[in-house]
């Protein structure tokens, strides 16, 4: 039986392929560009102990624009530690706004959205909160609530994580308007805008 | 001496010589199916998790905004995983002293994060920023699904640049007003392409040239 040798060239043209193919194979299985060795956020690390990227701020450091000395702006109290009864910007329509929109996220899971304490988490077990359609706290001063959000209350936790002091006050301005709009007559409407009551869901 | 091949060989190798662009391309076709197919991708796998943590439970029963533990979504690229004091927040009274929970109570008692299993991972190689999508008006839901739905949380899409691309080629498709940006299950209320091309104009978003350039995503 006569056997036909392989050509020495043919068997380099198949060499070359089996090296690219395999080549082709080999790059398919590695994932150096998808997961490169750098920090992204909450990536853990090896290098710290407690295993995270991130770090705290060092002790007694204070991060660049963070000095916060402006004191009514930051706690909500005077000189004297009392709380302020002045809010430390004009408030505006958008203002109000902007606080009903953060109420809705941060507050009204317990506080519920008029702000009489019933929300869900409420509902499911949580110390109820007092409405804040009560005497005492229709008196109480503006920089008293944003206190209360910046630092918690009895079983309320604090919300200075969650919330930025900016919209820590526009949630004080709402939750004025909420006390008015559950404590007001037909007097407080002024004379021109009566005939939109009824209507509803005018905005 | 008998023959090595049977005489149907001589029509095999004319159908494999003619037909190899046909089997290439079907090859190729299973190969790109496989590669975008759920089993490759992990989309709707749930994940496991040191906490079965539900948002069915959380965002669906309970009707907690999604930014109430993500706060920073719309104002940072990276969606944050919330602290294990946010989760105290409550779970300071509810189900306070639930086995299921414990890892929750221990982190906040010893200061160990959790070590919660990444959902959506993207590859390091492509730049996503969540505020710049939240503030054009893409809802959490247009990307993350219904994720009011989910018991244990799955990756909704593919997360593949052809999935990408398909939103930054026609971004009306999936805009919608800041105000339903969190909503789970929104419904325009009108035709979306008009309402959606409102907002692009609105919200000054950039044409698809820019959206599709190469550089915009990775760079």
């Amino acid at each position: 039986m006569p056997t036909e040798r392989i050509s020495p060239r043919l068997l380099r043209v198949l060499a070359v392929w089996v090296v690219i193919l395999m080549a082709a194979l080999s790059v398919a299985c590695r994932q150096d560009m998808q997961d490169q060795p750098k920090y992204i956020p909450l990536r853990p690390s090896g290098f710290f102990a407690d295993g995270r990227s991130e770090r705290p701020l060092v002790e007694g450091t204070v991060a660049r624009g963070h000095l916060d000395d402006d004191t009514a702006y930051y706690t909500g109290k005077g000189p004297d530690g009392k709380p302020l009864d002045t809010f430390p910007f004009t408030v505006t329509r958008d203002v109000i706004l902007r606080g009903q929109d953060r109420f809705n996220i941060y507050c009204a899971p317990c506080h519920d959205r008029l702000g009489t304490g019933d929300g869900m988490v409420v509902r499911r077990g949580y110390r109820k909160p007092p409405s804040y359609h009560i005497d005492r706290l229709r008196q109480v001063p503006n920089g008293y609530i944003f206190d209360v959000i910046t630092n918690g209350f009895g079983a309320m936790p604090d919300y200075s994580a969650q919330i930025p002091v900016a919209d820590r006050w526009a949630i004080v301005s709402y939750v004025r308007a909420l006390q008015l709009s559950q404590n007001a007559s037909i007097n407080d409407v002024p004379a021109a805008n009566r005939g939109q009551l009824g209507q509803g869901g005018a905005q | 001496m008998a023959q090595i091949f049977h005489r149907s060989t001589n029509t095999f190798s004319r159908i494999t010589i003619f037909g190899a662009v046909f089997i290439l391309a079907f090859l190729t076709w299973v190969f790109a199916e496989l590669d975008r197919s759920n089993y490759n991708t992990r989309a709707t796998v749930p994940r496991e998790q040191p906490v079965p943590f539900s948002h069915a439970h959380h965002v669906g029963g309970i009707g907690i905004d999604c930014r109430y533990c993500h706060t920073t979504v719309e104002t940072s690229g990276f969606a944050n995983i919330p602290p294990t004091k946010t989760c105290i927040n409550c779970h300071s009274q509810i189900w306070a002293t639930s086995p299921t929970l414990e890892p929750v109570r221990a982190s906040f008692r010893t200061g160990q994060s959790i070590r919660w299993t990444r959902v959506n991972d993207l590859p390091d190689f492509v730049y996503f920023n969540h505020s710049i999508h939240i503030n054009k008006g893409v809802g959490c839901e247009s990307c993350h699904g219904r994720v009011d739905r989910m018991p244990l949380t799955w990756q909704e899409n593919s997360l593949e640049m052809e999935w990408c691309l398909d939103c930054h080629r026609h971004p009306e498709k999936n805009l919608r007003p800041r105000e339903f940006i969190t909503t789970m299950g929104y419904q325009p209320a009108g035709d979306q392409e008009t309402i959606g091309r409102r907002l692009m104009a609105e919200n000054h978003v950039q044409d698809a040239r820019v959206l599709t350039s190469c550089s915009t995503c990775h760079r």
